[in-house]
């Protein structure tokens, strides 16, 4: 059994302990927020924080978690009121929205670590997140305009 | 040649219901549409799309799918800009398939408002009407002392000026709701400066607030009670069948709960499931390891064979030689041997993957009285049909809940994967998650089709082109429902291919074979893609090889400003306009001379450059819509930067301006994702990539620095044309133009060869 925290909630999953935690998330709390976009670690889509940073929870046995805090894009505020989601919906950024959960959550990640990115930085920590519609830019302009507003 | 837009296939849903064209004097004046020949036409029923709460609050529904465009805002915002409803007091509610109630839902081919700004606009001016009428039976007064504004409707005293009186909408409803329906005719639309929302910048996405936070549903998001989770192993190779299967090791995975042999796949394929294997368990990580535990022996059938290496090598052959001559002007050979200069060059394209970030998936629940699903699909009523007749049910038992897509892209305008769901819930009694993973998408989609084109071209010693003989060989379309068909149809010759506009005297286009040995399928512009890059890469040749500036070339191709029916060159509008009638979406040179003058302008054509970098240009006209492309590329030691591009459109009249960016914007990012990485190859029939490692698309790093793009401004009465896919297939030529101008190398296959 491995206990955790989602979302400042106490969790514990007491199935097969190598299950990804996205699928724990997904299909075991109905946290649905968290996209299943490749198994692989290689688009992002299922990007949440665990102890603050960004991981990718397709690739994160929810053994490895005993005494974690996660939160995923559910948490991330209590209204959507986090600067990326405002700048989000201000710059228009989604079109088909389904990989911008994982975008946000790993934007959020990059401004905790680092509140004035440069547009290199923001290119190298976001370079991992697929976006099929496109929306790189307006990704790119909605990081700038949270971390001048943070 | 038969009719194989994408329409066509819904099949006969009855007749649905077209707009009235009313040509009196002052009267609302519509203009026809394909929508008229679609199988479920177009509704503008205010009493259908439109429910009025005693509250105020407006529900409309969103009767297409909505595949990221933003489309759900779209229509809706049409509706109730003619209504003069306030946008904050409306809801959404998204209509489940059903053609007969709501009129097309099939989202494909760039016609949502094409199709729809019409019938949306008028829907929401019978019900303001309606209103109006409502009010003025209350008060007393004629009609024309009502008027609606902003939610309310003001009374006006007989010189036409406010009384100061005022209904709310609420309180109007019941009365509204039982008047007669309005007739077209006697409906006055709104004029541009009337307009609060429409063709307004910055309105909001109904959807980006739940896309931020999470709560956005998706096929995969959909929870029941007692639901279970699929995975399926499928034949490796189109036309495969299980031979046999074991799944012993399967059943020892915690959380199995069953397998199901589905039934192979038919012939034709039509837009059906593969077959295979379903693996059902408690999670979805559980199928997949139960999958993982399957063993199945394949019957791969005939299409092993199919190899691309040798594919690939074969269409090449088929384009150096004739083909079946499609449009023939004046005497293409003769001029070609008699010719002062002639060019030659010949393009490849790849089969390329749809990609979707969200892999297909869907939710059915399937009872002896019926079945209900949730799915992204683009054609929820052809989701329907094909589930009932696949479950053995009557379409009236069925319910489609069209989700969010997560992209489509042309991939989920087949149902095949809402299919896999309802035949898994059927067979084991209990609601399903059928849950597709990245390598079953990549592994076993609808491919864009793979092709080779040669252009040969003579130039006069004045540098004009004189004749232009283009081949090309593709597998079609068509071979998913006529096995067999080995030559592209009319609907893909139709885009970009036949129905070039380009003024040369002397013309012969012609089509190759080219069997199709796995699934072809519309993909985010469909055959325009290939033909594009070669068109307006040989365009650039001719230039090159004329010594002349390439804006100058296209536009002498282009020819003087003139409209052109495509009746001209012996097509129907099917094949020429994608089903658009010619009257209303005319060939229009000048505009698209206007398209290319103003992308020129906006890069700033003709400029110094540094040395290593270069500028192309690239024109296309596609789904009623024009789209120029200036690229401005760099490339140091084969390394390629891209520091802008730029796209102006010409989709007529623009409802949504921000939406219409975006699909620009997305568009550029795509085009580069084509141009630099998307090639699915086959070996053995087998596809040699299967996720992001293998088969790559654009990353953040990849994009143009700098993407600049600009509507060219018209008015409604200018038709509206399309938007999603237009802006695709200028993208990969432009770049192919631009790194030739820097390297004086030319790529003249998708995706590009490496540059060093």
């Amino acid at each position: 059994m491995t206990t955790f925290s989602v979302n400042g909630q106490a969790r514990t999953f007491d199935g097969d302990p190598s299950t990804p935690l996205l699928w724990v998330l997904r299909d075991g709390f109905g946290l649905t927020g968290t996209k299943f976009g490749c198994g692989a670690a290689q688009c992002g889509a299922c990007t949440v924080h665990v102890d603050g940073v960004a991981v990718r929870a397709c690739q994160t046995p929810v053994e490895t978690l005993e005494g974690a805090t996660v939160t995923t894009i559910e948490g991330l505020s209590p209204d959507g009121s986090h600067p990326l989601q405002r700048a989000w919906v201000e710059l228009a950024v989604a079109q088909c929205g389904f990989c911008q959960a994982g975008q946000i959550m790993q934007a959020a990640s990059l401004l905790a670590e680092n509140p004035n990115p440069s547009d290199d930085d923001i290119v190298a920590a976001m370079d991992g997140n697929l976006c099929r519609c496109g929306t790189y830019h307006r990704i790119h302009a909605a990081i700038r305009r949270a971390a001048e507003e943070v | 040649m038969l009719d194989l837009t994408r329409r066509s296939f819904l099949a006969s849903l009855g007749a649905g219901l077209t707009l009235a064209v009313a040509a009196r004097a002052g009267a609302v004046t519509l203009y026809p549409t394909g929508a008229d020949q679609m199988p479920g036409g177009t509704v503008s029923d205010p009493l259908i799309l439109i429910s009025l709460a005693e509250d105020g609050t407006t529900t409309i529904v969103a009767t297409r799918p909505d595949m990221g465009t933003g489309i759900r805002t779209s229509l809706p915002l049409l509706v109730a800009e003619e209504m003069e409803a306030d946008w904050t007091r409306v809801r959404l509610l998204q209509a489940p398939g059903d053609e007969a109630r709501y009129g097309s839902q099939n989202v494909d081919g760039s016609r949502s408002i094409k199709h729809f700004i019409q019938p949306m606009r008028v829907a929401g001016a019978a019900m303001r009407r309606m209103l109006e009428q409502a009010a003025a039976n209350r008060w007393g007064v004629a009609v024309t002392q009502a008027r609606a504004e902003a939610h309310r409707v003001l009374r006006l005293d007989a010189t036409g000026a406010p009384t100061g009186e005022a209904l709310e909408f609420g309180a109007l409803a019941v009365d509204a709701a039982a008047l007669a329906v309005p007739a077209t005719e006697t409906l006055t639309l709104k004029t541009p400066d009337q307009f609060r929302y429409v063709s307004k910048d910055r309105l909001p996405v109904w959807d980006h607030p739940d896309i931020v936070q999470g709560r956005a549903s998706y096929g995969a998001d959909i929870r029941l009670p007692g639901m279970v989770f699929a995975v399926v192993a499928r034949p490796p190779v189109v036309g495969g069948r299980v031979a046999s299967f074991d799944d012993a090791a399967a059943r020892a995975v915690p959380g199995f709960v069953a397998t199901h042999r589905l039934p192979d796949a038919g012939t034709p394929l039509f837009m059906g499931p593969l077959g295979g294997v379903a693996v059902v368990a408690r999670s979805t990580w559980a199928a997949m390891q139960a999958r993982d535990a399957l063993s199945v022996t394949w019957d791969n059938g005939p299409n092993a064979s199919y190899h691309t290496p040798a594919y690939e090598a074969a269409l090449i052959d088929t384009v150096s030689r004739p083909g079946q001559p499609v449009r023939r002007a004046g005497d293409a050979e003769a001029a070609l041997s008699g010719a002062a200069r002639a060019v030659e060059a010949t393009y490849a394209t790849a089969h390329v993957s749809h990609s979707t970030m969200e892999p297909p998936a869907a939710v059915a629940r399937v009872t002896a009285e019926g079945a209900e699903i949730w799915a992204p699909v683009q054609s929820p009523q052809g989701a329907r049909d094909s589930i009932a007749q696949a479950l053995g049910l009557d379409p009236a038992q069925v319910r489609v809940n069209a989700t969010l897509l997560g992209g489509g892209f042309g991939r989920k305008s087949k149902p095949d994967f809402a299919v896999e769901a309802a035949l898994v819930s059927q067979a084991i009694g209990a609601p399903v998650l059928l849950q597709w993973t990245r390598e079953d998408d990549i592994r076993h989609d609808f491919y864009h089709g793979t092709s080779a084109q040669r252009l040969t071209a003579a130039l006069d010693d004045a540098g004009q082109v004189t004749a232009w003989r283009h081949r090309v060989a593709a597998p079609t379309i068509l071979s998913l429902f006529q096995p067999g068909a080995a030559a592209l149809a009319g609907f893909e010759q139709g885009q970009g291919l036949v129905d070039t506009p380009f003024a040369i005297p002397n013309l012969s286009i012609e089509v190759g074979e080219a069997p199709a040995h796995v699934r072809i399928g519309w993909y985010r512009a469909v055959s325009n893609l290939y033909h594009a890059f070669a068109v307006q890469s040989f365009a650039a040749e001719l230039a090159e090889a004329a010594g002349r500036d390439p804006v100058d070339m296209l536009r002498d191709l282009i020819g003087p400003a003139r409209i052109i029916d495509p009746a001209e060159f012996g097509l129907e509008a099917t094949t020429s306009g994608y089903g658009e009638p010619s009257g209303t979406f005319p060939i229009d040179t000048g505009r698209m001379r206007a398209v290319l003058d103003r992308v020129a302008a906006l890069a700033d054509w003709g400029r110094d450059l540094p040395p290593g970098e270069g500028l192309g240009v690239a024109l296309h006209g596609s789904f009623s819509s024009i789209v120029g492309t200036v690229a401005h590329v760099r490339v140091i030691d084969g390394q390629l930067t891209i520091p802008a591009i730029f796209s102006v459109i010409d989709c007529g009249f623009c409802v949504n301006p921000d939406r219409v960016r975006a699909q620009l914007e997305g568009a550029s990012v795509m085009g580069v994702s084509l141009a630099l990485h998307e090639r699915i190859s086959f070996a053995g029939g087998v596809p040699e990539q299967s996720n992001f490692y293998d088969a790559p698309i654009a990353r953040m790093a990849d994009r143009a620095q700098v993407v600049t793009v600009e509507i060219m401004p018209h008015g409604p009465e200018v038709p509206a044309g399309g938007v999603g896919e237009p802006p695709l297939p200028p993208i990969a030529p432009a770049l192919a133009n631009a790194i030739a101008h820097a390297t004086g190398k030319r790529p003249r296959s998708l995706p590009f060869p490496p540059l060093v």
